[in-house]
């Protein structure tokens, strides 16, 4: 290496003595010390409040009011598990959450893939149009107002699945993710698959989302994750308790025991306490937590994909 | 918000392939092409059919901002009342209040929450050990997956009078603070948690631009006698600034738009003053006291604003830098 062949300079991090032994400047050992010690400490904040949340669904109440509660649970009591888990409501709203998250994917990925499949054609004439016509949406928009109207008042979707899964059915992101995979795609299969004999939804269909299981799976988990996660149409839509997602359900608990809310809902509301919100919060979150090391991966991996080419 | 942002190098991503499509004789005619290629054009009625309804007719929807309308009604409105809409709320004390408190609260954010995930991400990149890198992204990516229901109730449980911020101010001799009901606390709280649950997920962009950093630009470096800071200032930035550019200006764009999600979910009334934003305020006006076209004109300037800032920020960057969105 050229590095070698010149004379060691004190101010260059990594300086290589006499014995051959790679050493840093001392100066630049202290800034990885320090580095180390910083990046534990984001970890630890950014674990407390999971942690936190934890030891207080564990912990009974008089402990939490107390304030004694933080990383160790204080008087372990899950009592009040079976008490959330008793609720036939948290259970049905559970299954309305599971319900809009596999419809909501189902519409969500139809309308992605064929679109991203058509907007990928080099010879598509209008193609430049086609593309457009999305793009423009992600800067300028309707508006909470007009939106409400046209899917409450219009469309009449007020206490139906409809109002939650289908208005924001389309990412324009993850359309140009797709678009841009399918891009790639080598032209050679299906030129070749052309000339079998194949129609254009023949190739889509039996060789284009075959060979695409790993981008696909990549959209379905980003879609599956903001339908799960998702709360405001729900909240905005749904007036009927049983038709709720579980963020809604878990937003109302919130509400009634801050007081957070408007003052017509929280006359009804009974005090609820910290350890039942954390319960709640804790069975809320937990799907999630435990896929979340499994998917991780393929969350990264479509946001480069989207990245990859700029 | 993320998911916004790392858009931009889709789009730019668009620019290389031009691959268009032409006839021996001259362009491809719009009746050749559909006797061609129909089958293609089927998968684009559904996206574009959704785009129109979902999309653009409630674009076109903004027009009763200048419209009386009524329930009932015609959902364009029933007759035109111009500019009386926005004189409505241009005269009126509380909509200026929320609009300083809008540009307050995303000036902060833009400023605290898009440098943070650059310095985090020089930080992870100057890990030796790819273990503890891993074990670090994996962690601070974690927060972007929860719903912000479960964010805004984490935040209420940890600023509550027992949480765990107020037994630190008591343990260090203070009084508990009732944080969410003090408007002079709001906006620390909430920039507070935006940091923290989007620092470690915006790093991804950056660590990618990093990998694309030529080593040999920091061997030569070193060789001219560069230390640590002067290798990064003069070679890591000036290497990731074309993403720096296209997410800043993103972020400039969506300002406006302060997460109204969250924004709702921790607000009450006792701190409206400085917790209301244009979007809070005008689902208020909006939805519960249904003044449909009061609150559509609201919407309409705060989303023309964002497109305006957006636009400028694109057309000041290309001219400056030479980065632009498209």
């Amino acid at each position: 290496m050229v590095t070698e062949a010149l004379p060691a300079r004190p101010d260059i991090a990594r300086v290589r003595s006499e014995n051959g032994v790679i050493r840093e400047s001392a100066g630049y050992r202290v800034f990885r010390v320090a580095n180390a010690i910083v990046l534990l400490l984001v970890c630890i904040v950014t674990l407390y409040p999971f942690l936190n949340l934890v030891a207080k669904a564990f912990s009974s109440e008089g402990y939490i009011a107390a304030g004694k509660v933080n990383l160790i649970p204080m008087g372990f009591n899950v009592d009040t598990f079976a008490v959330v888990l008793g609720d036939g409501m948290f259970w049905r709203n559970y299954g309305n959450t599971l319900l809009f998250t596999v419809v909501g994917t189902f519409i969500s990925m139809a309308l992605t893939t064929t679109y991203a499949y058509a907007l990928s054609r080099p010879h598509l004439k209008g193609k430049g149009f086609f593309v457009g016509i999305a793009v423009f949406t992600m800067f300028f928009g309707g508006g909470l107002i007009p939106n409400y109207i046209l899917v409450a008042s219009f469309l009449g979707w007020r206490n139906s699945i409809w109002a939650v899964v289908v208005p924001g059915a389309l990412s324009v992101f993850n359309l140009l993710v797709m678009k841009s995979f399918f891009e790639n795609f080598p032209a050679e299969l299906e030129e070749a698959a052309a000339i079998d004999g194949l129609s254009t939804y023949g190739i889509f269909f039996r060789i284009v989302l075959p060979l695409s299981k790993a981008v696909l799976a990549t959209m379905t988990l980003f879609y599956a994750v903001a339908q799960w996660n998702s709360w405001f149409s729900a909240f905005l839509y749904l007036d009927n308790k049983s038709l709720f997602p579980v963020t809604v359900y878990l937003r109302n608990l919130i509400a009634a025991a801050t007081g957070t809310q408007d003052a017509g809902a929280a006359a009804d509301a009974v005090q609820i306490s910290a350890n039942i919100q954390s319960v709640t919060m804790l069975l809320t979150v937990l799907p999630i937590i435990c896929l979340y090391p499994f998917i991780q991966r393929y969350f990264v991996s479509g946001v480069m994909l989207g990245s990859v080419k700029g | 918000m993320s998911e916004t942002r790392a858009i931009v190098t889709a789009v730019t991503g668009r620019r290389g392939r031009r691959a268009r499509s032409r006839t021996a004789g001259g362009r491809l005619t719009w009746r050749r092409a559909l006797a061609r290629d129909w089958r293609l054009y089927t998968f684009l009625i559904l996206p574009v059919l959704f785009l129109l309804v979902f999309r653009y007719v409630p674009m076109i929807g903004n027009v009763i901002a200048f419209r009386r309308f009524r329930p009932g009604g015609s959902i364009l409105g029933d007759e035109w009342v111009g500019f009386t809409y926005f004189q409505m709320f241009i005269t009126n004390a509380q909509f200026w209040t929320v609009f300083w408190n809008t540009v307050l609260l995303g000036g902060l954010t833009l400023i605290i929450c898009f440098p943070l995930p650059i310095v985090l991400a020089l930080m992870l990149n100057e890990l030796r050990s790819s273990r503890f890198k891993r074990i670090v992204q994996t962690i601070s990516y974690l927060p972007h997956f929860m719903s912000i229901v479960i964010v805004a109730g984490l935040v209420l449980q940890l600023t509550s009078l027992t949480g765990t911020i107020n037994q630190i101010v008591e343990a260090f001799g203070g009084a508990a603070v009732p944080f969410m009901q003090r408007p002079e606390w709001f906006r620390t709280v909430y920039v507070s948690s935006e940091v923290w649950q989007t620092v470690g997920w915006g790093t991804i962009l950056y660590l990618a631009a990093l990998t694309t950093i030529d080593d040999q630009l920091y061997e030569a470096a070193r060789i001219d006698g560069a230390n640590r800071w002067q290798q990064t200032w003069h070679i890591t930035l000036p290497g990731i600034r074309p993403t720096m550019m296209v997410l800043l200006i993103l972020n400039i764009g969506s300002f406006m738009a302060v997460g109204f999600e969250k924004v709702l979910l921790l607000q009450n009334p006792l701190i409206y003053s400085t917790a209301d934003v244009i979007s809070t305020y005008l689902y208020r006006v909006g939805i519960q006291s249904a003044q449909f076209s009061y609150a559509t004109a609201i919407g309409l300037f705060e989303a023309v604003i964002g497109l305006v800032l957006v636009l400028g920020a694109n057309s000041i960057s290309r001219r400056l830098v030479g980065t632009s969105l498209w």
